[in-house]
């Protein structure tokens, strides 16, 4: 492991690699990341992830940007958001992506895979009450859509709709007429998604190559 | 069977008496047509001339003869399920051939090489690589490609040396067989064709990696093999090889490879291109996807160039942009004509394999082909073994044993390796050995491990994977799923698949969407997923309207029925059962707007849409919300359509039906009860008058079906006429269940249920068609 020789920090990063499971070299690669998109400064902010090009064409950008300054996303059972972010939030948010290791536990994996869609569910939930309510997963389809060109708020309000309805119905069942269906939650989302492999989808292979040339 | 008919209609000719003559015109004599010597310048009255259509004839009783085998099969569903489709065939080619033989007769000599390859392999081919599942094939097509090329490669090589090893014992008295044609025999029979095991696959819904990557290396390794055995074949006659003769080798690999696919992609764009302005000539639309196709098939073969890339490449480019282009109806008869192609194609290589089987001359030999048949099988084994520990570490989601077990099994032999055996040049020595052991080793893998591959699959327990996922939601979260990860991926600064797919969605949505397609109106899938449940809702009506009504005492009231208007989740089971008899299938994407099409007539799609809507309120109203203003969307309705959407996706001419400006509310105003009641007395005598009379509707508009519409075109607005239409298009659509109304109870329905593609044989990732 000669490249531990060069980072900075190294009682740090098995602290990390602890808590979040990446490898050292891993982390190395993350904080070289993050040293480029701080601009060498301990902690960052908003502006810094708008810096990025690419992601601006990104059509859930603010949710991916506002998932990092999410307390939520910490595991440290806060709630709200932050103003910036040190480099251990980001590795534990990175964390989220990475892909099951082929040791796991049945018991591991389950703990993964509600993670990772808590993540999900926090990026739906932006305020915090636990519930993705018809507006807030409005929002989210209204962005998803809005680079495919022409659509109307309508079709996607519908689409919403839709899809609360099936939710409602997989998760409740038979309602009666008077029933309200209050909104998704974190329960009903692990229903909805229990076929959803998003142990498959949700991952990154972070490589460990040195990624500071390729990006921009 | 050709005789049997020819004897039995001789018998048939009446002869008859000409005025002038009392001669019969016409002696039973070959049929040749003939006359009395002493008859001159009669007219004949009555004439048989058998070789002028002796070709197309016995062709079309072969392919007759087959195809009411498969339809023999059938009959008792059960043995399909026990023994695959292949082997059945091959049996009663087995008995046809024993008959055959027993009379004399030689099987018709239009199975050379050349038929095969130009005629039977392309569409085979073809159907295999347009209905192959995109999206899971891109997410694996390393370790597709990874065991196409390099499994096949291991295979016929391991055999060949160790073929070659065994020649050298004299006990088999095989000693003439030399290295190179070794290899070239085992390149034919590394050639995996399992399409027994895809069905069985199918039926038992196994995972998607290990189907996609079954049937991508079925697909691949066709190209490799063929590559390979030119490639030996020319060694073959070479008497001695030269070092740089296996890098000429590996050079002309990769040419004909990436060759075949830049053909394919080259000739799918311009298919795609051409179908840009077919609007007009909508009944030759079909043509140009099969002739672009063959076409791309054929310059391969002159090239030399791998022309079984050629053509998948060429229909996984040309499927995307060209069902964008085409109307409803040649969708659907492409996809039709396509199975049907390869469906005789494949039937009828079987079938001539069990003929073959029995009316060649065979030569034997124990030692050799049991060999064969165990280093074919153990080869693979462990072919599949080393690979998979190589390439697991690259997957995502790894190949456990089981997978493995799946994978190795599954290399059954067929139609590829059938074709090349007997184009084997008979410069070689022991090409009748050849021959023999190859049918040896398909017949062995096609029955054996074709019946057993069910049960063993059931009993290890494969990993099964759910195949219900063709809901909103579900759609939906990919498609986040999708977007967050190239989100993190630029983040983080790494190029991974999502970043490339990223990138190819913009390039796509940019440049290529604006030349290839007609409207290039970028569509979301969820949109175009949503549309499409819309319109399976909106023909579900008809179906029930047309369907079953009796065996669904409690189902939902429909404009012609009285049943009772309570209707629970369990109601909506039972209408789903009767209505997946009636099994339809709508594109997937469904609708390419186009500003310019007129409709002659929507109003019957929103007929549709209004009288399901009525009925499922006139269902609830007994029940229904009290308030019109549902305190802050907590309520679910069904989904309402703002006036937006609806002149969204009208014609901008078509303002004839006002109706589209018929504003919409939410369901639960009371006011509705009036008008549906009209509603629903009027629907039996149908008319446009319907429209009128209503005044709120929260109806979700069919965001549209112009495809539904123009396959309307030429009907009158009429609920009979609608009817009529749909079960003629019955084919087209599939009905399903979504949720349209209050009730989350029809909500229930599409995670059941799927969109289900009788069409569809192997490839598509579905649950059980028929």
């Amino acid at each position: 492991m000669g490249a531990l020789q060069s980072s900075p920090g190294r009682p740090e990063y098995s602290d990390l690699a602890e808590k979040t499971g990446f490898s050292f070299e891993q982390i190395g690669v993350l904080h070289k990341r993050f040293k480029q998109l701080s601009h060498n400064e301990e902690t960052l902010r908003r502006d810094n992830f708008n810096e990025i090009n690419d992601l601006a064409l990104n059509p859930i950008r603010t949710q991916i940007i506002e998932a990092f300054f999410d307390r939520r996303n910490f595991h440290q059972n806060g709630e709200g958001k932050v103003q910036e972010i040190g480099f251990e939030e980001f590795v534990v948010v990175m964390s989220h992506f990475r892909p099951p290791s082929a040791h796991m536990t049945e018991e591991q994996r389950g703990k993964t895979r509600r993670e990772k869609l808590r993540f999900l569910f926090n990026m739906h939930d932006t305020d915090n009450d636990g519930i993705i309510t018809l507006e807030e997963y409005r929002h989210v389809v209204e962005e998803l859509l809005s680079r495919s060109g022409t659509l109307e708020k309508e079709t996607a309000k519908c689409i919403a709709d839709a899809a609360m309805l099936e939710v409602a119905s997989i998760s409740v069942g038979h309602m009666e007429p008077d029933e309200f269906y209050e909104g998704i939650t974190f329960e009903h989302f692990l229903k909805l998604l229990e076929r959803f492999e998003i142990e498959s989808k949700m991952t990154i292979r972070f490589l460990n190559m040195d990624t500071t040339t390729l990006c921009k | 069977m050709i005789l049997i008919l020819l004897h039995g209609s001789r018998g048939e000719i009446p002869s008859k008496p000409i005025a002038a003559t009392i001669l019969p015109t016409v002696k039973p004599n070959d049929g040749v047509q003939t006359y009395a010597e002493d008859q001159k310048n009669n007219l004949p009255v009555f004439t048989m001339n058998y070789p002028r259509i002796q070709i197309p004839f016995e062709i079309t009783l072969w392919v007759l003869l087959a195809s009411f085998a498969k339809i023999g099969f059938h009959v008792y569903h059960k043995i399909t399920i026990w023994v695959p489709e292949s082997c059945l065939l091959i049996s009663i080619g087995l008995i046809v051939g024993a008959i055959m033989h027993s009379v004399h007769e030689e099987p018709p000599a239009v199975l050379t090489s050349n038929v095969f390859f130009l005629y039977m392999l392309p569409l085979i081919v073809l159907e295999s690589g347009y209905f192959m599942p995109t999206r899971p094939f891109f997410e694996n097509i390393g370790t597709v490609f990874w065991f196409a090329v390099v499994g096949t490669l291991w295979n016929s090589i391991g055999i060949g040396i160790s073929l070659f090893a065994i020649c050298q014992i004299p006990a088999f008295g095989v000693q003439d067989i030399n290295l190179q044609e070794n290899l070239l025999f085992s390149a034919i029979i590394s050639a995996v064709d399992p399409v027994a095991v895809l069905n069985v696959f199918e039926d038992v819904s196994v995972n998607e990696q290990l189907y996609i990557v079954v049937f991508g290396e079925c697909l691949f390794n066709d190209a490799v093999t063929v590559v390979l055995y030119n490639m030996f074949s020319f060694v073959a006659e070479m008497p001695v090889v030269e070092p740089v003769d296996v890098f000429i080798g590996v050079a002309r690999f990769f040419i004909v490879g990436l060759g075949g696919m830049a053909f394919g992609i080259l000739f799918g764009f311009v298919a795609a291109f051409t179908t840009r302005f077919t609007s007009k000539v909508r009944e030759i639309e079909p043509l140009f996807v099969f002739m672009y196709s063959y076409l791309a098939y054929l310059v391969a073969e002159l090239f030399a160039i791998s022309s079984i890339m050629a053509i998948i490449t060429c229909a996984l480019t040309m499927k995307y942009y060209v069902e964008e282009n085409v109307s409803q109806r040649s969708c659907t008869t492409i996809r039709h004509v396509i199975k049907m192609l390869a469906s005789i194609s494949e039937t009828l290589i079987f079938f001539f394999l069990g003929v073959v089987t029995i009316t060649t001359d065979h030569e034997w030999n124990w030692g050799y082909i049991l060999f064969t048949l165990l280093f074919a099988f153990v080869w693979r084994g462990l072919g599949i073994l080393v690979l998979t520990q190589i390439i697991n570490p690259f997957r995502t989601i790894p190949f456990n044993m089981k997978d493995q077990f799946g994978l190795a099994y599954g290399g059954l032999r067929g139609a590829v390796s059938f074709a090349l055996a007997f184009t084997l040049p008979d410069t070689i020595g022991r090409k009748q050995l050849f021959v023999t052991a190859t049918i040896a080793v398909i017949l062995f893998t096609v029955f054996l491990q074709g019946i057993s591959i069910r049960p063993l699959i059931e009993f290890i327990n494969v990993r099964r994977t759910n195949r219900n996922l063709e809901t909103i939601n579900v759609e939906i979260h990919c498609r986040l799923m999708e977007h967050t990860m190239a989100g993190i991926e630029d983040l983080c600064g790494q190029w991974s698949r999502f970043y490339w797919k990223d990138k190819f969605m913009k390039f796509n949505n940019r440049i290529l969407r604006k030349i290839l397609i007609r409207d290039s109106r970028a569509e979301s899938s969820i949109v175009a997923l949503y549309k499409k449940l819309e319109l399976q809702n909106a023909m579900e009506i008809l179906d029930t309207a047309s369907g079953d009504i009796s065996a669904a005492p409690s189902i939902v009231s429909l404009s012609y029925t009285k049943c009772r208007k309570k209707f629970l989740a369990a109601d909506l089971r039972n209408i789903h059962d009767i209505l997946s008899k009636n099994m339809y299938k709508i594109r997937e994407r469904t609708v390419a707007y186009r500003g310019k099409h007129a409709l002659p007539n929507d109003s019957q799609t929103r007929e549709i849409l209004i009288r399901r809507h009525a009925t499922i309120r006139r269902s609830l109203r007994p029940r229904s919300f009290q308030s019109s203003n549902v305190p802050r969307t907590h309520k679910y309705f069904s989904l309402p359509a703002g006036k937006s959407l609806e002149s969204r996706f009208d014609a901008p001419a078509r303002s004839s039906s006002s109706k589209a400006m018929i504003p919409l509310h939410r369901l639960g105003t009371l006011e509705e009860v009036p008008s549906t009641d009209v509603l629903n007395e009027e629907s039996s005598s149908t008319g446009e008058g319907v429209f009128r009379t209503n005044s709120s509707y929260s109806d979700s508009r069919v965001p549209h079906p112009r495809r539904l519409n123009s396959s309307f075109d030429d009907n009158n607005s009429s609920v009979d006429d609608l009817r009529n239409v749909h079960e003629e298009d019955g084919a087209e659509q599939v009905g399903q269940r979504q949720p349209a109304s209050p009730a989350p109870g029809w909500a229930a329905e599409p995670r059941e249920t799927t969109a289900r593609n009788p069409l569809l044989r192997r490839p598509q990732w579905n649950p059980k068609k028929k």
